[in-house]
């Protein structure tokens, strides 16, 4: 059985279909990488499989770990162990990076019926994470993602998959707004992650990001269907190509559906 | 006969009846404060309550008050038990001073940590014992023209707390002023009067808060404080309004500042039916800062007024007003915020700031600056906000594990919080933040204290 299983999945937000089949299985150990041109519903199928409500499923089904995924509120699909890393990481005035980080991991633990850690057990595990990424450790005491720069506000992202270990780790668009230097910080955080019992969605419009997280497979996203899947060479090759042939190809086959 | 030509047109009758009892009972009363009552009363008569046709009071009305026939309380009632008070004292606070509808009750409170020279206690006692240190503050502040029910609570001054803290003494614990509305089988009113006079070069932070005992008929606690704040001095002063659902409270907390005195002024209402509290800060001596932070907590069908009024006076002043609100059910919140800058006042930087958060569609908010500024070098900015919860940061922290409904109140905590960023760490912050817990659900939840703790060394 597939860690995810994604099956003919449709999603529609203000009566727009934006999913129109997606058909998609990841098995632990593994690392995907989801590809495709603006609009093309990427960053869609990432929020509908973190829950969010504002997407309208119309048909389809989702498993994860053998759970209907599509049943769950976004809050228990994360303590399934499902982390997205969201594109644009939300600001969150008040609350302290550190105290975030700890009440989501007794969140979990809670949920999964394990004690509750206090803040000084939490505090050398966080130390660890935090050199991983090569983040300050005075980001935990300030608000959470405020003022922040974005190569920061992404690392942070990373730093919450680090600390909560999901069996599912969504990357959207991680590499977006990157410098190079973070860009390869981002990925060597994403690579320490890699393990047999984690899977790994990289979501990104560009190739540049699979140089330094290698997936394992490549599809191509393109208006609400995947309409290629290969290895790490299909990557090169949208690289090369854009997806413009992919696209009219998909025009094509949809029109003749 | 002013008195008779407003009976007509409201129900001030009884007032008029309790006005000739308390002057006249109190014959031993000095000459100058029998004066202040005298026109406290004759101004609160030509003017009767204020009606939403006033502008300070567009959109708060006051005719359930105007129409209940409030009558002072009478002296000697049963004290409530010591016990009755535990959940409202403040453990490191320098003691507790108790007034119980407005008068003061020595053997309920306690004294723990009160340096040498200050001093404590009722004002009615200050005025019997020490007229000459009250006669020069007792009404020199508080404007009694503009506003009805500072002129009515003058009518009726008779006790409250007295507070003189000499010239450079440094107080580190805050005094706790605790004013308790007990319930009675019929509408009473009671009229505490505050004088708080701090010399140069000293510091001291105040609490006032209000809670009520007992339910019974209604309660009008009408409250007014003048604080004087000399050159040099820094001073906290903490307005907690938490009484019943049903009560009403008008509190007026007038400050007067001298050259280089940095007050803080902070309010948390979340009890009371109808509650207005106004702030009136004086910066009448130069390089004076002003803080007024407040959070108003509404729900149901609570009215929680906040109304400020500042004054530049003199130049290189600065005032900060940060008030955010949150607004649950049919409650209903108003921001008034008015500055004055005075010819002179050159070189003031003023600003004004309200944020509100509406969870209900029921609830309203009424958010209005107003500037009259007259100086031509200054910097006067003011902006509010009205919004919803974020659902981003909803389901950003619901995405990472927290359930819905801690996440709602994470964030309203964090939003809440605010104002105690604003605050001194000390006893004063820790209690307020502790009723917000409270007020916001919060009880048995992680809290922000231990947010604290998580700072990394």
């Amino acid at each position: 059985m597939s860690l995810l299983e994604i099956k003919d999945l449709h999603a529609r937000v203000d009566g727009n279909e934006i999913l129109k089949g997606v058909n998609l299985a990841l098995d632990s150990g593994e690392v995907h990488s989801i590809m495709g041109p603006n609009g093309s519903g990427k960053s869609t199928l990432a929020q509908v499989l973190a829950r969010r409500e504002t997407y309208e499923i119309t048909a389809g089904q989702v498993l994860f770990a053998g759970k209907d995924l599509l049943a769950l509120k976004p809050e228990e699909a994360a303590c399934e162990g499902l982390f997205l890393a969201f594109q644009y990481p939300v600001e969150i005035p008040g609350i302290s990076n550190a105290y975030f980080l700890r009440s989501a991991v007794n969140a979990i633990r809670k949920y999964r019926g394990e004690d509750e850690v206090d803040a000084i057990d939490f505090l050398p595990k966080l130390r660890e994470r935090l050199k991983l990424l090569d983040m300050d450790e005075k980001l935990l005491n300030r608000s959470v993602n405020e003022a922040f720069s974005g190569g920061e506000k992404k690392r942070n992202e990373i730093l919450q998959m680090a600390v909560l270990e999901p069996r599912l780790a969504i990357l959207d668009e991680t590499d977006s707004g990157l410098d190079i230097d973070a860009l390869k910080v981002v990925a060597q955080g994403v690579n320490a992650m890699r393990s047999p019992d984690r899977a790994i969605l990289v979501v990104t419009h560009y190739q540049r990001l699979l140089d330094y997280i290698v997936p394992d497979y490549v599809h191509v996203l393109v208006d609400g269907r995947i309409v290629r899947s290969g290895g790490p060479e299909l990557a090169l090759q949208l690289e090369e190509q854009g997806y413009a042939a992919l696209e009219s190809a998909a025009a094509s086959s949809g029109s003749a559906a | 006969m002013r008195a008779q030509v407003a009976t007509a047109t409201q129900p001030l009758a009884h007032y008029a009846e309790s006005f000739r009892g308390l002057q006249g009972s109190a014959t031993t009363a000095p000459w100058f404060l029998r004066k202040l009552r005298q026109d406290g009363f004759v101004r609160f008569s030509d003017r009767g309550f204020p009606t939403l046709r006033d502008e300070d009071w567009r959109f708060t009305n006051v005719a359930a008050i105007a129409q209940t026939p409030f009558r002072l309380v009478p002296n000697g009632g049963r004290l409530p038990a010591p016990s009755d008070l535990a959940a409202y004292r403040i453990a490191e606070a320098a003691g507790e001073w108790v007034f119980i509808d407005g008068r003061f009750a020595p053997s309920l409170g306690s004294v723990r940590d009160l340096p040498k020279g200050v001093e404590v206690g009722s004002l009615a006692n200050e005025i019997e014992n020490n007229p000459g240190a009250i006669e020069p503050h007792l009404g020199r502040y508080l404007n009694i023209e503009r506003d009805p029910f500072s002129a009515l609570n003058t009518a009726f001054i008779d006790d409250g707390a007295y507070i003189h803290i000499p010239r450079g003494t440094v107080l580190r614990s805050p005094i706790h002023l605790l004013f308790i509305s007990t319930a009675h089988n019929a509408p009473s009113v009671h009229h505490p009067r505050n004088l708080i006079v701090v010399g140069e070069t000293s510091q001291a932070t105040i609490i006032e808060q209000y809670v009520s005992l007992g339910r019974g008929e209604k309660v009008l606690c009408n409250t007014a404080t003048e604080l004087s704040v000399g050159d040099h001095s820094v001073v906290s002063h903490y307005m907690i309004e938490r009484e019943e659902e049903g009560a009403f409270n008008i509190s007026t907390l007038r400050i007067q500042q001298g050259r280089t005195a940095d007050v803080a002024s902070h309010s948390l209402l979340a009890g009371g039916a109808l509650v207005r509290n106004n702030v009136h800060p004086v910066l009448a001596g130069e390089g004076g800062e002003c803080l007024i932070n407040g959070l108003f907590l509404g729900r149901h069908r609570q009215h929680l007024d906040n109304y400020m009024l500042v004054e530049h006076a003199s130049p290189h002043c600065a005032s900060r007003q940060f008030y955010n609100g949150i607004l649950d059910g049919h409650a209903h919140g108003v921001f008034h915020g008015r500055i004055i800058v005075h010819k002179q006042a050159q070189k003031t930087d003023a600003k004004q700031t309200n944020r509100n958060l509406l969870l209900s569609d029921t609830a309203q908010i009424d958010t209005k600056p107003q500037l009259e500024i007259y100086a031509d070098d200054v910097k006067c900015t003011h902006g509010a906000t009205i919004g919803q919860i974020d659902e981003d940061a909803l389901f950003y922290l619901r995405s990472r594990g927290i359930a819905e409904a801690s996440a709602r109140r994470l964030l309203l905590f964090a939003f809440a919080s605010e104002c105690l960023e604003r605050m001194r760490a000390g006893p004063a912050q820790a209690y307020v933040e502790n009723l917000i817990q409270q007020a916001l659900g919060y009880v048995g939840e992680a809290s922000r204290i231990q947010n604290h703790q998580e700072s990394v060394p």
